[in-house]
């Protein structure tokens, strides 16, 4: 019982001494040790770096993901890859409202859905004041939840408003300010077009999702019901966009809309699909996937460079056990087991390494603010926990494999043939 | 004299040097026996085989055939860390070229044995003191080998083989390297040691140093030849009025 108390206490001795004995050797050849351990300097560096600056950028795109929204559903007419419908002309394959009446009933998944069909481009005048073009869509009310477009003044678009066809209007802040309405202009009237509208209220304007999404390219914009728009534009193409509850039921989301729009639109059993069902989740998915597999690729090819680094150490740790046989004999003579000598050098080279590493974390960290003030899309480099440990878990294991030959040579040397070692 | 128990005890001890196609024969069947407190001589010629015994009485080196007692207990079949824990705890070996590590101050130097007898550094480094002290090094214990005289650097080194309280002490040619005033000295510290209850093996070239022990071994071609009480051996220092050649 004791014994087996004893024996981690005495392995934890045995390497502590060998760390303090390993340390001052290192600081006795300072100079052949910080050039020995350049390798792994530079691996852990590259390989910290590497980790930063891919992190940085995923979550640099997830974070632009988050923004336009992973929960949306794109749905829209598609030639079918096959059968009699494979090169019909795309007017014959336009979606119709009738499609998508009581879809929300029957796709459990689907949270939000919502037509949009564009009403044109027509000028926009408020009293004196006009707008040369203002892009008017005819939207559903929970069009504004799909997108995350809060409505910060008014109302949305009511009941009444949208199975009357009313002529009511939400228009963009900029729109609004460049007519210089008040701050809460709902309950005005504006006039788009031919027709004037009852403005119910104002939308924030359309975030700026960066570089991946494009930026708010056109910010002059009102949005009305859609069934308003559908009895000023006839016969108009409708885009259909939809949100599921959750990025976990995507795929059942898009499963039940394909079951809803093949009967909805006729499609016998067998016969493809005429129309498309595309998940952002699914963009997000791929993304991650790729993502993590050029992470582990790039990742791996840099440790190459530590598997060099470690190969410098073996050779140090030969030369330094060749230097030091006559030591090794007299230790062996005083009484030493193989196993002591053999943790020993074996510290001493994870010692080595783990040395080398530190720097190597610490330039890691110079150059991922480096990369991170470079670009844009780079400026979350910066080196994760994980990869700090990681770092440093494979300095110590390359130390271990690459010790471990040069510290058994050590641990079988002849005391006798040691001590006549020169 | 013989009043302390076996210490050692070995039998028909052989040991053969392999060398490419060629074997030397380096001991041919050595009988010893040994008790404790002896004080003993090992003389011959070079290439006799006196280190390749002490090598295998230190435990430092096995032989071929032949058992090897030490204390009641066979070495010879002993795994290597049996061994190297019958060397740090029974064995202080005293080399003719010292052996002290020259990064090393003198104390550290004599604590080495202890590193791996897993006694805290406190004791340790009392430990060290102490068996500085009984070589007469007390006023040392900092400085490093190349700052000692060759006298002092052997005696660290008694001081290290000392410092575990070894039942057995022994010296490969201890005063080797050594002029004679200085190996006066650790033949005095070898009697004190020896006064004190040391068991002592050494071996030396000199008649001078042998006679100093109370035993002498002789050895030739790997063979004990002769293995007398020093007042018997013809080695033995001249009495008052003795003539050479004369008996009696
Ligand atoms: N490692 C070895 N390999 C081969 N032969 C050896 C080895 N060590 C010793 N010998 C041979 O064994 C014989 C005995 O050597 P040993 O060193 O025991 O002699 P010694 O009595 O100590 O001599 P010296 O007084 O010169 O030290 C010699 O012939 C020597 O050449
Ligand atoms: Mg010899």
């Amino acid at each position: 019982m004791t014994a087996l108390l004893m024996f981690p206490l005495f392995l934890f001795r045995l390497v502590l001494q060998s760390a303090a004995l390993a340390l001052s050797q290192i600081w006795v050849n300072k100079t052949r040790s910080i050039l020995t351990t350049l390798g792994i300097i530079i691996g852990v560096s590259s390989v910290s770096a590497v980790i930063a600056a891919m992190e940085g950028m995923n979550r640099k795109i997830l974070e632009n993901f988050e923004m336009f929204g992973t929960r949306k559903i794109f749905i829209w007419p598609e030639q079918p890859s096959s059968g009699p419908q494979k090169n019909a002309p795309t007017w014959q394959l336009r979606f119709e409202a009738k499609h998508f009446e009581g879809l929300l009933e029957h796709c459990p998944s689907v949270e939000f859905i919502s037509l949009i069909a564009n009403a044109g481009r027509v000028p926009g005048r408020y009293m004196n004041r006009t707008v040369d073009s203002v892009s008017v869509t005819g939207v559903d009310a929970s069009w504004f939840k799909i997108e995350n477009r809060p409505i910060v003044f008014g109302r949305p678009f009511s009941m009444l408003d949208e199975s009357q066809g009313r002529y009511v209007c939400i228009i963009t802040a900029q729109l609004r300010d460049k007519l210089q309405m008040d701050r809460d202009c709902s309950g005005q009237i504006i006039q788009l077009g031919i027709n004037s509208y009852l403005v119910a209220g104002v939308v924030e304007d359309k975030p700026n999702t960066g570089m991946m999404f494009g930026g708010s390219d056109d910010p002059m914009e009102a949005y009305i019901p859609y069934t308003t728009a559908a009895k000023l534009v006839r016969m108009p193409w409708i885009r259909v966009m939809a949100s599921c509850r959750d990025s976990t039921v995507a795929d059942e989301a898009r499963a039940e809309i394909r079951f809803f729009l093949r009967r909805t639109r006729g499609l016998r059993p067998g016969e493809p699909d005429n129309f498309g069902v595309f998940l952002m989740e699914n963009e997000v998915r791929q993304f991650k996937e790729v993502m993590g597999m050029i992470t582990l690729v790039a990742a791996g090819v840099v440790s190459i460079s530590l598997l060099v680094g470690g190969v410098g150490i073996m050779n140090i740790m030969l030369v330094s056990v060749s230097e030091r046989t006559r030591e090794i004999g007299l230790r062996k003579a005083v009484g030493a087991r193989p196993s002591a000598i053999l943790t020993q050098f074996l510290v001493e080279a994870v010692v080595l390494c783990m040395i080398g590493g530190l720097i190597g974390v610490g330039f890691g960290h110079l150059l991922a603010s480096v990369i991170a003030n470079s670009a844009p899309l780079m400026e979350q480099t910066q080196i994760p926990a994980w990869a700090i440990a990681v770092s440093f878990g494979f300095s110590a294991f390359v130390g271990v494999v690459f010790g471990m030959f040069p510290a058994i040579k050590a641990a079988r040397l002849n005391p006798i043939e040691a001590l006549r070692h020169e | 004299m013989n009043s302390g128990s076996r210490l050692i005890e070995i039998c028909q001890l052989e040991r053969t040097y392999v060398v490419g196609a060629e074997k030397v024969r380096a001991l041919r069947g050595v009988d010893l026996s040994i008790r404790t407190n002896e004080y003993v001589a090992v003389m011959g010629h070079s290439g006799s085989g006196k280190s390749t015994l002490m090598n295998i009485l230190g435990c430092l080196d096995r032989a071929d055939k032949g058992d090897y007692l030490l204390n009641g207990i066979n070495t010879t079949r002993m795994s290597e860390g049996q061994l190297a824990h019958v060397r740090n705890r029974q064995i202080g070996f005293v080399f003719q070229s010292f052996e002290l590590m020259g990064r090393l101050s003198a104390l550290k130097n004599v604590e080495l044995p202890l590193i791996y007898s897993d006694i805290s550094f406190w004791k340790r480094r009392r430990m060290a003191r102490e068996a500085l002290e009984r070589v007469g090094l007390g006023e040392r214990i900092h400085h490093k080998p190349n700052q000692l005289s060759g006298g002092e650097k052997q005696r660290v080194a008694v001081a290290r083989a000392l410092v575990n309280q070894p039942s057995l002490l022994l010296a490969d040619e201890p005063t080797g390297n050594l002029d004679t005033a200085t190996s006066d000295g650790i033949m005095l510290l070898f009697e004190k040691l020896y006064r004190e209850g040391q068991t002592i093996i050494m071996v030396t070239h000199e008649v001078d140093i042998a006679v100093r022990a109370r035993r002498i071994v002789r050895m030739r071609d790997g063979q004990i030849i002769s293995d007398l009480p020093t007042e018997k051996d013809p080695a033995r220092p001249l009495r008052d009025g003795e003539q050479i050649g004369g008996e009696r």
